[in-house]
């Protein structure tokens, strides 16, 4: 298997940009994932979707500054190194 | 300055050294600050505690990170005696440890059993203490020779195994010594370690070995781990599972196959093909029992739950649960089959 932990954090951070690229407005209210459609009672045990909509915007919050660190070191090395 | 063994309201009223006062304080800091002499001239020896862990009541003495400002912790035997006073009207008695956990033989001095309850935590630098809770991680870590080697037993036959219950002490589970069903990152480490040997010396002995191929193998295996680890996090999270189990207890969880993997690894280039699959046969059905009767606990029971009514057989934690031990025998065969030919 050539699975390689390189090959991990290359697909994680893949993965992290593509959820941080999702805009808020344009799309994902549109599909009905947006942050404030209605997430469901206070007492109640949040569903799939409500806690998939919550990760997608806390990750998107969180990882927006460190992103922009990891992208510009990531692409410098490839540009040196192939 | 002495302090415990006074009579409390006095205590309170008389003008105190800060030390005293922090000591006695209802709510003391887990790190006090020891002056530097004392220090210098304290023995590696009484930071440990050489008999079973004492529990005290009131807040929980455990607490894993330092305060950010603090240039040593030290042990919590700077508040007083190593050992708690036994006058009941102090503020530091503790009462004496119930019937629960056995008293086991004198051991040598450890640091693991101490990370639960109120014993002394050996201090370690604040700055590791922020990224990797060191505390914690030697809890999984305190093992003896008679735990491993009934753990060994029970992830090969786990067939007759009745109590799969993992015992608690006052402030959280009992350490791996006393308990064969807890779970540990010793086995898990080693296993990997030597999953990697092995497979080098399976690639060695077809002739395909190089160093950079060991590497490979490394990588691939701790990428899978990490993965499974996460994939799991992620489902616990997704589905709003309130659970007791905590990462490290997922990356033991996922780091026990390694054990079946070795042994298949090893048929394999003693008996050929036949002994690999016959051994792996078993490896993956054993693995599978085990991982159901331990998440059965963890996952399904009424107490791990901790909240009554919305179920403790809910289907997202019966297929979780199942998910997780299928995956078991998948892994073992997709990591060693590429090794024996």
């Amino acid at each position: 298997m050539a699975f390689t932990l390189y090959a991990l954090l290359q697909a994680g951070l893949l993965v992290v940009n593509a959820i941080a690229v999702l805009h808020e407005e344009r799309f994902l209210r549109h599909v009905g994932w947006g942050s404030d459609q209605g997430i469901g009672g206070f007492g109640e045990e949040p569903g799939i979707k409500a806690q998939l909509t919550n990760l997608i915007r806390s990750i998107r919050t969180v990882m927006r500054v460190p992103l922009i660190a990891v992208n510009s070191v990531t692409i410098v090395l490839l540009l040196l190194f192939g | 300055p002495r302090v415990g063994l006074e009579d409390p309201k006095t205590a309170l009223l008389a003008p105190k050294s800060r030390t005293e006062r922090i000591c006695q304080a209802p709510n003391p800091p887990f790190f006090v600050p020891k002056p530097r002499a004392a220090i210098a001239s304290q023995t590696p020896a009484p930071h440990f505690l050489p008999r079973p862990p004492i529990f005290c009541p009131g807040p929980p003495f455990f607490a894993l990170n330092s305060p950010p400002n603090t240039s040593a912790s030290v042990a919590l035997e700077s508040c007083g005696d190593p050992s708690p006073p036994t006058d009941p009207k102090s503020p530091l008695f503790c009462p004496k440890a119930t019937t629960e956990t056995p008293s086991p033989p004198p051991h040598p001095p450890h640091w693991g059993v101490s990370a639960w309850g109120c014993g002394a935590l050996l201090g370690s630098a604040p700055q590791i203490d922020r990224f990797l809770p060191v505390g914690r991680l030697k809890y999984y870590f305190a093992v003896d020779t008679v735990y491993v080697g009934r753990k060994l037993g029970l992830l090969f036959f786990p067939f007759l195994h009745q109590d799969w219950q993992v015992h608690y002490q006052q402030d959280g589970p009992v350490a791996p010594r006393f308990d064969v069903n807890a779970p540990d990152l010793y086995i898990p480490a080693m296993a990997f370690i030597t999953y990697l040997l092995v497979a080098g010396l399976a690639l060695g002995t077809q002739n395909r070995f190089s160093p950079d191929s060991l590497g490979l193998q490394a990588s691939s295996a701790l990428a899978w781990l990490l993965l499974e680890v996460l994939a799991v996090l992620l489902s616990l999270y997704l589905f709003s599972l309130p659970t007791d189990l905590s990462t490290p207890d997922l990356l033991a969880f996922a780091g026990y196959k390694y054990v079946g993997m070795i042994a298949a690894l090893l048929a394999g280039l003693l008996f050929g093909s036949t002994g690999y699959h016959a051994v792996l046969g078993w490896c993956c059905l054993s693995i599978f029992v085990f991982m159901v009767r331990s998440l059965r606990l963890k996952l399904l029971a009424e107490a791990a739950v901790g909240v009554a009514g919305r179920g403790s057989r809910s289907p997202p934690r019966t297929y979780l649960t199942a998910a997780i031990a299928a995956v078991q025998p998948l892994f073992m065969y997709a990591l060693t089959a590429h090794l024996v030919r």
